[in-house]
């Protein structure tokens, strides 16, 4: 009697494992929970919500058959590493504050029981939030914080896949170098950028490559986020009339800024920006032709992704489902979110250590990718080294690549007031 | 020196604004002594309707000024009636926490309506022109802001200080009892409050919209700023928060061009030593 039961048992238990296996609708319930923390509410709700599309978008990929795709883990269904498992995604509003976010982080892994968190577009959120993940033993996979600082703490936990201010920087005095070798006369740069974590350090590193490359920064101004108007802050740097003008803002004083500018008739030859409000579609189409001539560095774009076959179908899935193009913000979320599914997949399994030395490990091509980047791998400070940017002026109403050359589809317009006529 | 002198032309411009949407906060509290937080919600709300009769019908903000101080006039009939009013008379928390009520209220109600989305009107006419004098330049839409807000703030202070009705309302704010034995409804006279201040309001998001966005916390900077305004001229004195809003304006204007990232530590410092040293503002009189 007693052997019948244990071989019943036996039975029993390699039947159960096999159901899994096979991931029938009795593995329904192994799902693989992610936690996406984004300001979902708040002055910067519009990105927060184009970031969190993307991030839908690549949880959709992995768990339904798109074979058309050409991107790891879009063909089949769920994650086959783990016997076909789905991905859900939970999410959390920061509601663009530091405080919240980490609150945030605390509920999702405690509660909510995710694996690894994706979060949270503003460099100042993602400190506080990444540093609470540290402590909990999760992974963070970063999607679009640009701030160098992030990767500079020492965490064992925190990944970015997306570029830094530093390889922005990098792109952009890059084009600058271009344009004096037209014969461009650019002599001296100014700093223009909000007063917080985004911004100042930011500023800080536009400082640094500026002096590396020996372009004297002859005014940097940081003006409060809140503050109701720019002109005081527009009339110094008009003071000192700099050749190129760096600008770190979101979308409600980047509007501001521009608005500002003209309303004083001050017009430097170039403006360059740090893509956040100037990337949001409510920057171009609040300020209709006031926005031409403006120049960006972008992670991502629909030129570039025209380039590759895989980004072309993917921001075709993007405008059929949310009825808007893909933009840099939702193509980095989406991005991120693949990349943690691929480590989560290659580990077989959703303990977080497994998973973290999974993304260590992770080497994906560049053109397994949607981004302009040579891949995704990640140094021993958790910073994707194959990350990188592209320049982006503002012509007629959209944005053109114009840096660098070989991705470049058009010229770049100097001085930016030529844009406009 | 020519920079000097743009940043106080500039400080005056935006001062003017302030000062209009300081009026309202001014009356409610000078009449009625409630502390009004959904102002700049108001001021918001106003913005918004400028932008939808810019989107909707075409109307350029300036020609929507009419309809966004009418729209928010009845706004603020509506808040008095539905929920101030009603607690009129019991402790002056359940006062503090209706108006903060309403912020959060109207504030939620804008993102769930028209999303957190910055709405601009991208080329009003006023961006078309542009003075310079002496080397200092006025954009249009700063000079026609200030211009319309002067004289909205003007009309307002006429209407209190030299019609008989702006006398009813002043009575009531004096002596509630005395002058509902003069044949005067305070009840009436502080809804009449209301509509003033919405009116104020309304014609304020109007003129913004020639040169900011609407979202849903588009007031709040401007009501900061009001609060700031209010303390410095003085409680309940119209005519104080016009020459405060001028003087923050400008005092955030001169900071702005050698500290700028000082602009609102300034204003809020003012604030404090003003509370401090002449807790009553310039002209107030309590």
């Amino acid at each position: 009697m007693r052997r019948f039961v244990s071989i019943t048992m036996a039975l029993a238990l390699v039947v159960g494992v096999a159901a899994c296996g096979d991931g029938d609708e009795a593995g329904a319930g192994t799902e693989v929970r992610l936690a996406g923390l984004w300001p979902l509410s708040g002055p910067n709700a519009t990105q927060g919500t184009d970031v969190l599309h993307g991030a839908e978008l690549a949880v959709d990929i992995v768990n339904n058959d798109h074979p058309g795709v050409d991107l790891p883990l879009a063909p089949g269904a769920g994650l086959p590493g783990l016997g076909g498992a789905p991905i859900k995604l939970i999410t959390g509003d920061t509601q663009g504050k530091p405080e919240v976010g980490a609150g945030e982080v605390d509920r999702l892994v405690t509660t909510e029981k995710v694996a690894a968190v994706i979060g949270s577009y503003q460099s100042g959120v993602t400190l506080t939030a990444s540093q609470r993940a540290e402590r909990l033993g999760v992974p963070f996979v970063n999607e679009a914080s640009s701030s160098v600082a992030l990767t500079e703490r020492g965490l064992k936990w925190f990944f970015r896949t997306g570029p830094t201010d530093e390889t922005f920087a990098r792109s952009m005095f890059d084009y600058l170098r271009a344009r004096q070798a037209k014969g461009e006369r650019i002599g001296t740069v100014g700093v223009f950028h909000s007063n917080d974590q985004f911004g100042n350090d930011g500023a800080g590193v536009t400082e640094k490559v500026a002096a590396e490359i020996g372009l004297p920064v002859v005014v940097n101004v940081a003006f409060d986020p809140t503050a109701a108007d720019l002109a005081s802050q527009v009339t110094q740097v008009r003071a000192k009339n700099p050749d190129v003008l760096f600008v770190l803002a979101y979308t409600d004083a980047a509007i501001k800024l521009m608005k500002t500018l003209d309303q004083l008739a001050y017009h430097p030859p170039a403006l360059l920006a740090y893509g956040t409000g100037f990337a949001d579609p409510a920057f171009a189409s609040g300020l209709g032709e006031l926005a031409d001539g403006v120049s960006t560095r972008a992670a991502w774009s629909g030129e570039i992704a025209a380039k590759r076959p895989a980004a072309k179908t993917v921001a075709e899935l993007f405008q059929q489902r949310y009825g808007a193009p893909m933009t840099e913000n939702s193509a980095r979320a989406f991005t991120a979110v693949l990349a943690l599914a691929q480590a989560i997949d290659a580990a077989g399994s959703v303990e977080p250590a497994a998973v973290r030395d999974a993304l260590r490990a992770l080497d994906v091509p560049g053109e397994k990718t949607i981004m302009p980047w040579t891949g995704i791998r990640f140094d021993g400070k958790g910073q994707n080294t194959g990350a990188a940017g592209v320049v982006e002026q503002m012509l007629d109403g959209r944005y053109r690549v114009v840096h660098p050359a070989d991705l470049a589809s058009t010229e770049a317009v100097w001085p930016m007031i030529r844009a406009r006529q | 020196m020519n920079d000097l002198l743009q940043s106080v032309v500039n400080g005056l411009l935006i001062g003017a604004v302030l000062a209009l949407v300081a009026v309202g906060l001014t009356l409610i509290y000078g009449v009625m002594d409630v502390i009004n937080f959904a102002h700049g919600e108001m001021v918001m709300l106003g913005m918004y309707t400028s932008f939808f009769a810019w989107s909707l019908l075409g109307l350029d903000p300036l020609l929507s000024i009419p309809l966004a101080g009418v729209s928010i006039a009845l706004t603020g009939a509506l808040m008095y009636v539905g929920a101030v009013g009603r607690v009129l008379g019991s402790s002056p928390l359940a006062q503090v926490i209706v108006t903060f009520g309403l912020q959060v209220f109207l504030r939620g109600l804008a993102q769930f309506l028209w999303t957190p989305n910055t709405r601009t009107v991208p080329r009003p006419w006023a961006v078309g022109l542009r003075w310079e004098i002496g080397g200092v330049v006025i954009g249009g839409p700063q000079a026609i802001m200030a211009v319309g807000a002067l004289v909205a703030t003007g009309a307002v202070a006429f209407f209190m200080n030299r019609t008989r009705l702006g006398g009813a309302v002043r009575a009531a704010g004096e002596d509630p009892a005395a002058a509902s034995l003069m044949g005067i409804d305070p009840r009436r006279m502080y809804a009449l409050c209301w509509v003033i201040a919405g009116f104020a309001t309304g014609v304020a998001g109007a003129l913004l919209m020639n040169s900011y966005s609407a979202s849903p916390t588009a007031g709040v900077s401007f009501a900061l700023m009001a609060f700031v305004v209010v303390a410095f001229g003085g409680f309940g004195s119209i005519t104080g928060a016009a020459l405060a809003g001028l003087l923050v304006g400008v005092a955030q204007g001169v900071v702005g061009l050698y500290a700028p990232s000082y602009t609102l530590a300034v204003a809020l410092a003012l604030y404090l030593v003003v509370v401090l040293v002449r807790p009553q503002g310039l002209l107030g009189t309590r």
